[in-house]
């Protein structure tokens, strides 16, 4: 329940006055509220919980994020230690 | 998928763990708080891989776990009344009370109904005018946005047959409560990232210098949780007592704040028991007097409530960092998911749950 799942937004409408989105979770389509993110639209990815829209993924940040923790991984092959290479199969 | 596959990456994982062992000299004991977060350590094994100079205890943020005992009891007292459709987060129905639980008493008769969403409740009460509707609002800042909604939707709807029932519970004086303690252990918060989506993360600097440790926002992939683990173990290392944002993808330092806004509204904070840790002053969220015809404590009168724990449990310990789930003796035996004896054996989120359902039955 406390669980918050990303999903794309693939449709936005009206309901009893709120702003919804139909909203695609990998395959299944749920509807969620997005009164709380009023600049979402389709084709965003949101944080959806309990049916609400939390929060809007950004590209930009999930790219550096994923760049840098790249970064050092290729530091750590060049120099060739590792430490838990042995414990993942 | 986008966004979650990528946090998945095995190899990604593996090189953030080896920066994790390089950077850290001596042992540090680190705090999750989310229960979900807890899930994810345990079932990727997680913490099997980390360098063994990082300890790892699972914190409070289960809302079903900590919703305290007088509150489910009321909520079955509720839920029990002939004319009451009551509606819950599904977690909810397992969930041990003194005596029964949800579950029994929708077996005995009583209309008690899963939702998905608090929306659904409401659409529930439009439909079943004759019937009063109850909906068990639990959880932390993140059901919170969520749960409000629901009662100003009401409100616009001219609802007179809904209420809520609240317990709402809140992070940062749960951290306060744990770092305060004389018998603390916790060097480091890993920060719930979906707290932080909805309230930000400016909160926590002031706990973070006022106790001398690290924090780091997480996130809930694999990828998220060792990059929070990574940031705190720099921090520490270096003496820093910092707040880091290891889940910029989702969360922002302010927050949402037209969530915050409509929380404002309808809510105002009070003080809250947590189940099996006792009163956190502050700690919780009630509905604004404004709002008193939707709430289901002011609707139902249920008498005098009188709890019962079991004297076993040792949830509370287990939930401050304690004690681990696999210290408890009545673990995986008078308590597994068919006969629970705490709700951190039932709950989604529960540490217990997690422990049994990924096979922590003994410590390795
Ligand atoms: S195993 Fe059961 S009895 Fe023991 S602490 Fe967990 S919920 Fe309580």
């Amino acid at each position: 329940m406390c669980l918050g799942v990303p999903g794309k937004i693939i449709e936005v409408t009206e309901k009893n006055g709120l702003r919804m989105a139909q909203v695609d979770f990998g395959g299944i389509v749920r509807e969620a509220c997005l009164e709380y993110l009023p600049e979402a639209n389709v084709g965003d990815y949101t944080v959806i919980h309990v049916g609400f829209a939390i929060s809007l993924l950004s590209e930009e940040e999930a790219k550096a994020s994923l760049e840098m923790l790249q970064e050092i991984i290729d530091l750590e092959d060049e120099l060739g230690i590792g430490y838990s290479t042995e414990k993942i199969k | 998928m986008k966004y979650v596959t990528e946090y998945r990456d095995a190899e990604l994982v593996r090189g953030v763990i080896d920066e994790i062992a390089r950077t850290i000299t001596r042992p540090w004991t680190l705090m999750e708080i989310c229960g979900g977060q807890t899930h994810a350590i345990v079932r990727h094994g997680i913490d099997q891989l980390l360098p063994p100079e990082i300890e790892l205890v699972h914190g409070p943020g289960c809302p079903v776990c900590v919703t305290p005992l007088e509150q489910i009891d009321r909520a079955l007292a509720i839920a029990a009344k002939p004319d009451v459709i009551f509606c819950s987060y599904g977690d909810m129905l397992r969930v041990p009370g003194s005596t029964v639980d949800l579950f029994s008493i929708r077996a005995a008769g009583g209309d008690v109904r899963v939702i998905y969403t608090p929306l659904d409740a409401v659409r529930i009460a439009r439909d079943n005018p004759d019937k009063q509707v109850v909906f068990f609002a639990i959880g932390f800042e993140t059901t919170a946005p969520a749960n409000v909604m629901s009662v100003i939707q009401a409100k616009n709807l001219g609802l007179k047959n809904y209420s809520i029932l609240v317990s709402h519970v809140c992070v940062p004086p749960a951290t306060h409560a744990i770092l305060g303690s004389p018998d603390n252990r916790v060097q480091g918060f890993l920060l719930a990232g979906h707290v932080c989506a909805v309230m930000g993360y400016w909160e926590y600097s002031p706990i973070a210098e006022q106790y001398g440790i690290p924090m780091s926002v997480t996130g809930f992939e694999p990828l998220d949780i060792v990059q929070g683990i990574l940031a705190n173990v720099q921090q520490l290392e270096a003496g820093k007592t910092d707040v880091v944002n290891a889940y910029p993808r989702a969360v922002t330092f302010d927050g949402n704040k037209p969530a915050q806004k409509m929380i404002d509204k309808v809510f105002v904070a009070c003080d809250r028991k947590w189940r099996g840790i006792g009163t956190i002053p502050s700690s919780g969220w009630e509905l604004r007097p404004e709002f008193d015809e939707f709430n289901a404590e002011k609707r139902f009168d249920v008498g005098e409530i009188t709890t019962e724990e079991s004297p076993l449990c040792i949830a509370g310990e287990i939930l401050r960092g304690l004690k681990k789930p696999n210290d408890c003796v009545a673990f995986g035996n008078e308590c597994n998911p068919e006969h629970p004896l705490g709700a951190t054996m039932v709950s989604t989120e529960g540490a217990c749950a997690a422990y049994y359902k990924y096979g922590r039955g003994v410590e390795l």
